[in-house]
């Protein structure tokens, strides 16, 4: 290659990163790849955190659940772990998937943490989460009653997302809203 | 009437930052002096204006004008003053006015301190920072304006800072940080500057030097408080997580850190001159993409400003032209010939080379790790998250691997240097470094083989830069003398070397070592760990400004000596309702205690609590004050203020050149 040909290098390879940027602005890190939506919840067959019991997707049929994916290794999980508190004790159905995880670390994390899922399925391969399609904990899946897939949330849930957003979908898909967790539009 | 003041002295910024991007540069082209001598003058018109507007931002704060829209949302009536004016950067627009600000400082600075430089250089380097402030500038005002009003719609009250950002640390982690970030655009002007002027001699990399290590030990500062931030706010005792808004910030650092090495061999031999410019623009352009991914939401992160696409568009644009152009100047303009100065393989040259390398690789893997999930979607390939295990698995092996070369580094002698020499010199060190750090372990009981490494490598920093001061001072006829012989430039290197090897120490030991336990306790119970005796002596409830606290008082003994009184709490924040661990330390040199409460256990007034023994924590953050501090003492070097003479003259030359 000719000396000054060479020099075209850094250029050339900023220009390939320049287009993968472009390409990410109109992609929406917390979007869903769109095949899961309105599609039954991917089967599984998986122990539970607090008895080892092995839980399947039966679990999510008959009324209106939130799939919670966190893992004690992710930080916004621990940012949004007081809102999901509040949401249990509110009434609302939250089943956690401990995802890449280790079981002392998890129980560890809920008992200084409180705990807010009636059920935790405990995915330490991330295999639930490869079929799912995670993206990266924290991320929430609304399924309803018979068990199908009908949003995804990936991020934090907090007082501010929940009443503008989720409270509708919850609504929606069939889930009893109780007055103190209303949307702000309802 | 403030805010509308501070926007329109921000209009009249971007004005001033059009002519210093432009008159200049033509008057560099034309060879027109008094063009080019309108660059300072704009340059600190600049700052002036800025700092108008920052301050009119900073008023709206004080005063709690909750019609300014960035106000209403990020601050709050019972919100303390100093938060309140930290608050003014808590938010992105904000945060950019600050970036903004700090810029300006930045040519401000260069404007005042470089006008010894010749002219033609000056205008060059202003210019190309003033085409930066224009970016900027624009993207404030067209896509994030701070003093967007509500009105009508003024609501009664705001909805309150972040509360984990109503902390000390805050206050001042990202002002250190953008003296980091923006202090890049010095080195990235001075390397524009020189390949316009197509003269690529060793006189730009001595100019841009004290800048660029002044630029680097900030950054070194502002990461250094983000890490210590995080470890005392989160409230569980992390010091660093690969985040992707973390990462923006070490990606820069990691450059820098090569940059100001390979500056070093660009200064005293002439030699890697393509190399060095492409680094300048290599670390200003992470500092640009760390700006971009933080603010554009193409990556999800706890850290990331609330995001917005047409902002994100804006500044790849941005990004597009700076570092477009930048590189396609550098590839028609570089020197494509290699020097003909040569060095042996056994060298000084050769081991910053090998420095350059590592923190190259190191930066371009941390780069890749946080593009990653952004490749694999763009690509169609599905969703994925990089987590600390692989930013692990390739940074520690690296900077094991830099280590051993970086003892040999300061004993070692530019262009040719012999193994026997180094054997001579650095046998005895190389020994002791292995015995002490190998022996050292055992006096902590169980026998940990990281630590033990890791002792090895700091001893063997620490003993051969020993053995490097002590050869230079005997040489000399007195002390007296050898000391003051002894550059200011050196004794930096002696102290930033000295925390790395600090921070290597800190960092395996408290990872190493560290013992944590999470316990039920209620008031009148004690636990013991690592010999420290907690004693939650009572639970009690605790009012602050703007939040409520249940608040765990512990007293901590050890052989019966009281050694701290500590009060960890559990925070409500009134205006958001949002709850917030506060931990409480009682830091040592030697190890810090630390307690967090989690939640109540059972309706007896029992607690979730969690202790930790962390030893040797502090060292990681001493280790990067001291890094920082060295590069600090570099630039009192007095070569710096002989070159003001000496490019003086060359100004002289220039004059009668474009007489001529």
């Amino acid at each position: 290659m000719a000396p000054r040909l060479k020099l075209f290098l850094p250029l050339i390879l900023f220009a390939v990163l320049a287009l993968f940027l472009f390409r990410g602005l109109s992609l929406d890190p917390r979007a869903m790849p769109s095949a899961l939506i309105d599609k039954p919840f991917p089967v599984f067959s998986l122990p539970a955190l607090e008895s080892g019991e092995t839980l399947d997707r039966s679990l999510l049929l008959g009324k209106v659940s939130l799939v919670n994916i966190w893992a004690t290794w992710c930080i916004s999980c621990r940012v949004e772990h007081p809102y999901l508190n509040q949401l249990t004790e509110a009434g609302i159905h939250i089943v956690g998937v401990n995802y890449k995880d280790d079981d002392e670390s998890a129980k560890r994390w809920l008992a200084d943490l409180g705990n807010p899922y009636s059920i935790n399925i405990v995915d330490a391969a991330g295999n639930l989460g490869l079929d799912l399609g995670v993206y990266g904990a924290p991320e929430t899946y609304f399924v309803d009653a018979e068990g199908v897939i009908r949003y995804r949330h990936v991020g934090v849930i907090d007082e501010r997302v929940w009443r503008s957003k989720l409270a509708a979908i919850y609504a929606e898909i069939g889930g009893e809203l109780p007055p103190s967790l209303a949307g702000a539009g309802s | 009437m403030i805010p509308e003041f501070g926007h329109f002295a921000l209009i009249v910024a971007l004005c001033l930052a059009v002519l210093l991007a432009s008159v200049p540069l033509w008057g560099a082209w034309r060879r027109n002096t008094g063009a080019m001598a309108l660059a300072p003058g704009l340059a600190m018109g600049l700052l002036v204006f800025s700092g108008i507007s920052f301050a009119c931002l900073a008023v709206a704060f004080l005063q709690d004008d909750f019609s300014v829209e960035v106000v209403a949302n990020n601050s709050n009536s019972l919100l303390p003053a100093i938060y309140k004016f930290s608050a003014v950067w808590g938010n992105h627009e904000g945060s950019l006015l600050l970036w903004i600000l700090i810029l300006a400082v930045w040519t401000a600075a260069v404007a005042t301190f470089s006008r010894q430089l010749p002219l033609l250089v000056l205008s060059r380097v202003l210019a190309v920072m003033g085409f930066v402030a224009v970016g900027f500038l624009s993207f404030s005002l067209l896509t994030s304006n701070p003093f967007a009003r509500l009105i009508p719609g003024t609501p009664a009250d705001g909805q309150d800072l972040n509360p984990l950002l109503q902390d000390p640390g805050l206050i001042i982690h990202p002002p250190l940080l953008y003296m980091g970030y923006v202090g890049f655009s010095v080195a990235f002007a001075f390397a524009i500057a020189a390949l316009l002027g197509g003269r690529l001699d060793a006189s730009w990399a001595r100019w841009s030097r004290p800048w660029t290590n002044i630029a680097w030990a900030f950054l070194t500062l502002g990461i250094m408080l983000g890490s210590w931030w995080a470890y005392y706010e989160l409230g569980w005792g992390g010091w660093w997580f690969w985040d992707p808004v973390e990462n923006a910030s070490f990606m820069p650092w990691l450059a820098g850190t090569a940059l100001i090495h390979s500056l070093a061999v660009t200064e005293k031999r002439g030699l890697f001159k393509s190399w060095t410019v492409l680094l300048a623009i290599f670390a200003f352009s992470l500092s640009l993409l760390g700006t971009f991914l933080v603010r554009s939401g193409v990556l999800t992160s706890v850290h990331a400003f609330a995001t917005d696409p047409a902002r994100g568009l804006f500044i790849l644009v941005f990004l597009a032209i700076v570092v477009g152009g930048s590189l396609t100047l550098y590839a028609l303009r570089a020197p494509a010939v290699n020097s003909r100065v040569s060095f042996a393989w056994l060298s000084r040259e050769t081991l910053l080379l090998v420095n350059n390398v590592v923190f190259l690789v190191a930066t371009l893997t941390v780069l890749f790790g946080t593009l990653f999930p952004l490749l694999m979607d763009a690509l169609g390939q599905g969703k994925y998250s990089v987590g600390p295990p692989y930013f692990n698995a390739v940074f520690v092996p690296l900077m094991a691997l830099l280590v051993p070369f970086m003892g040999l580094g300061p004993v070692s002698r530019w262009k040719r240097d012999s193994a026997q020499r180094w054997k001579a010199e650095l046998l005895l060190p190389a020994i002791a470094a292995l015995a002490c750090g190998l022996t050292l372990p055992l006096l902590h009981g169980e026998y940990n083989l990281w630590v033990a490494l890791a002792l090895v490598l700091a001893g063997w920093l620490l003993l051969g830069l020993g053995r490097d001061v002590w050869l230079r001072l005997r040489a000399a006829p007195t002390l007296a003398r050898g000391l003051r012989r002894t550059p200011a430039s050196y004794w930096g290197m002696v102290v930033a070397h000295l925390g790395f090897a600090a921070c290597v120490v800190g960092v395996v030991a408290t990872s190493q070592y560290s013992i944590e336990r999470d316990l039920k306790m209620e008031a009148g119970q004690a636990e013991t760990l690592a010999g420290y005796r907690f004693e939650f002596v009572e639970l009690a409830n605790f009012r602050g400004p703007n939040f409520r606290a249940d608040e765990a008082r512990f007293v901590v003994t050890r052989d019966g000596e009281e050694i701290a009184r500590l009060a960890p709490q559990k925070r409500r924040y009134l205006a958001s309702n949002q709850i917030m661990t506060e931990a409480a330390i009682d830091a040592g040199l030697f190890r810090d205690l630390f307690i967090a409460m989690g939640e109540p256990v059972g309706q007896g007034g029992a607690w979730a609590i969690r202790l930790h023994y962390k030893p040797m924590v502090r060292w990681m953050w001493l280790g990067a004050i001291l890094m920082a501090v060295g590069g600090f003492i570099t630039v009192v070097d007095k070569r710096y203020r002989r070159q003001r003479a000496a490019s003086t003259a060359s100004a002289g030359e220039v004059a009668r050149g474009a007489q001529a």
